[in-house]
């Protein structure tokens, strides 16, 4: 299937509006990876037979593509089976190699759960953790970052951009930080890598956990990037084996993954300054579109932000049931959590000091390289008027037209 | 998660949507979650004071799809029911009614904690005592 985005497609429902989640593979990649399935099934590890070389070359071609892509070198690639395992292996690799040094991490209250649980599991592990609050914007306060460093400091994680209000950490300067201090620099950048220029070096980032999935890949597979020079750092292997991927993680390698992989690095690199372009309007639109409704907020900072995230609340509408107004037709996500037995909303929107009504009222909008123009303006106009339907039955919003004060009630908490 | 059929139908049309005069002393309106909760259900209904049927029933809510099904069943199931029938709706009814999952069962109470509140203000108001109810166990 390919797209020709300067002609009008026909509307094909469901619109896809999720792809923080995941994207939808390139055809492209499809297509690099199909024979690796097939004919040239080798293991990249057999050593003494065209299969094993073969596979052996199609690694190696996708690792200089990946590498490429964030500027790093090829043998600072450690391909994974995707970004939970890398955030895993990067953090837990760093404590138990630099065990030593201290036991110190520093990170953030808004990152993903891989890195959050990690650290809870350090913490158990007899490890010290430091979570950062972010301010109303959703950056961290480097201020605080500088405060927090003590002698014990071995790791600083923070996400390069934030999955769901897409907010981007001021990378440069926290690694900055790290260096004059001898901590190391760990960033997951999931959300970042292929959307954004992520260059390891000019960035400062000493390991770094990544996903195909994200950049219209596979899923299954990612890499962790670790620094070879100044300084050269290691990470104590989590899985023990036949020793693959210099040592630090073993396991036999996805071949056809991998070369998915690689073939999704080198499209980004090649087009991601149009698709940017071209996205960053899109989002922009929708979300001048929306903001067209009344007492409708953007969350995180506006000014550092992935072009293609948006995560807007809309007031007195809750997330689950403005979802149900078009979700047959329009794929989004919520930051309310109305199916968890907790019936608590979004820990990263509570993150930026949202009360729990608003977070239990935003939407999260992942726009793609497939979106179009028309299934903008078809999710505006469903969302708007889902909106407004919904208004029309909700008691706050009625109360909130008539000039009552919401936090003057005696609400029956449960 | 799936909803069910009947969640859907009422979600898509959602019987008695509107306000009731709460200042009426015919009229009783329960208002009950919390909008930190992500559920807020306000349910009135209207008395006949001399056969104490109940005549009228509206809602409006905040909340997802089977908090708005449960609120929306419950006008219906409320009209024509005397105020005694009315308060032997129980959340396991709503349940039964939307093949609510297990996740979505505070949304059955909710509406049945609506429909206790609308009858207390209505006995209030016209001099009764409130009924004590025991607290309900699931949210």
């Amino acid at each position: 299937m390919f797209i020709d985005l300067n002609k009008n497609i026909m509307l094909k429902l469901p619109i896809y509006l999720d792809n923080n989640s995941t994207t939808p593979m390139d055809p492209r990649v499809l297509e690099a990876m199909t024979p690796y399935f097939l004919e040239d099934f080798g293991n990249a590890a057999s050593r003494n037979h065209p299969f094993g070389w073969k596979a052996e070359e199609a690694v190696d071609y996708a690792r200089e593509q990946v590498a490429k892509l964030i500027g790093a070198d090829p043998k600072e690639i450690i391909f994974t089976s995707g970004a939970t395992e890398g955030d895993n292996l990067g953090i837990k690799g760093v404590y138990e190699m630099y065990a030593s040094k201290g036991n110190h991490i520093i990170t953030a209250t808004t990152e993903h759960k891989a890195v959050l649980d990690t650290c809870k599991h350090i913490e158990k592990s007899g490890g010290e953790v430091t979570y950062l609050e972010v301010k109303a914007d959703g950056l961290i306060d480097l201020k605080e970052l500088e405060a927090a460093i003590k002698p014990t400091t071995i790791l600083i994680a923070i996400m390069y951009a934030n999955n769901e209000i897409g907010v981007i950490q001021p990378v440069r300067a926290i690694s900055a930080i790290a260096k004059k201090n001898g901590v190391l620099f760990f960033t997951d950048a999931v959300q970042a890598v292929g959307k954004i220029p992520v260059d390891v070096n000019k960035d400062g980032i000493d390991v770094m956990a990544f996903t195909a999935h994200k950049m219209y890949g596979p899923k299954g597979v990612g890499a962790l990037y670790v620094r070879r020079k100044n300084p050269r750092v290691k990470v104590t292997a989590q899985m023990d084996g036949g020793g693959h991927e210099r040592g630090m993680r073993s396991g036999t390698l996805n071949v056809p993954g991998i070369v998915g992989f690689g073939k999704a690095c080198e499209i980004c690199m090649n087009e991601m300054e149009v698709d940017t372009k071209r996205i960053s309007i899109l989002r922009d639109k929708l979300e001048n579109e929306l903001m067209k409704l009344e007492e409708a907020y953007i969350n995180g900072s506006k000014e550092y932000r992935l072009p293609h995230v948006t995560n807007i609340s809309f007031k007195h509408v809750e997330g689950e049931g403005l979802l149900m107004g078009f979700n047959k037709n329009i794929a989004l996500s919520s930051g309310s959590a109305c199916t968890s037995a907790s019936l608590e909303p979004s820990y990263v929107l509570k993150a930026l000091g949202l009360g729990d009504d608003l977070a239990h009222s935003s939407l999260r909008f992942g726009l793609g390289r497939f979106t179009t123009e028309e299934q903008i303006d078809y999710t505006v106009n469903a969302i708007s008027e889902t909106v407004l339907k919904l208004r029309d039955m909700s008691p706050l919003w009625e109360m909130y037209k008539e000039g009552i004060d919401l936090n003057s009630i005696e609400w029956a908490h449960h | 998660m799936a909803y069910s059929e009947k969640v859907i139908n009422h979600y898509q049309n959602p019987k008695n949507v509107g306000t009731l005069d709460k200042s009426d002393k015919s009229v009783g309106t329960g208002l009950v979650g919390a909008p930190e909760c992500g559920d807020v259900m306000r349910l009135q209904i209207q008395v006949d004071e001399t056969t104490g049927m109940i005549t009228d029933a509206k809602f409006k809510t905040f909340g997802c799809g089977s908090a708005i099904a449960s609120s929306s069943l419950a006008t219906e199931w409320l009209k024509g029911k005397s105020i005694d029938e009315a308060l032997t709706v129980d959340n396991m009814d709503f349940v039964e009614e939307l093949n609510l999952p297990p996740v979505k069962i505070h949304c059955s109470v909710l509406a049945e904690d609506a429909i206790k509140a609308a009858i207390n203000d209505y006995r209030v108001k016209n001099g009764k005592e409130a009924i004590k109810f025991e607290e309900s166990v699931v949210h």
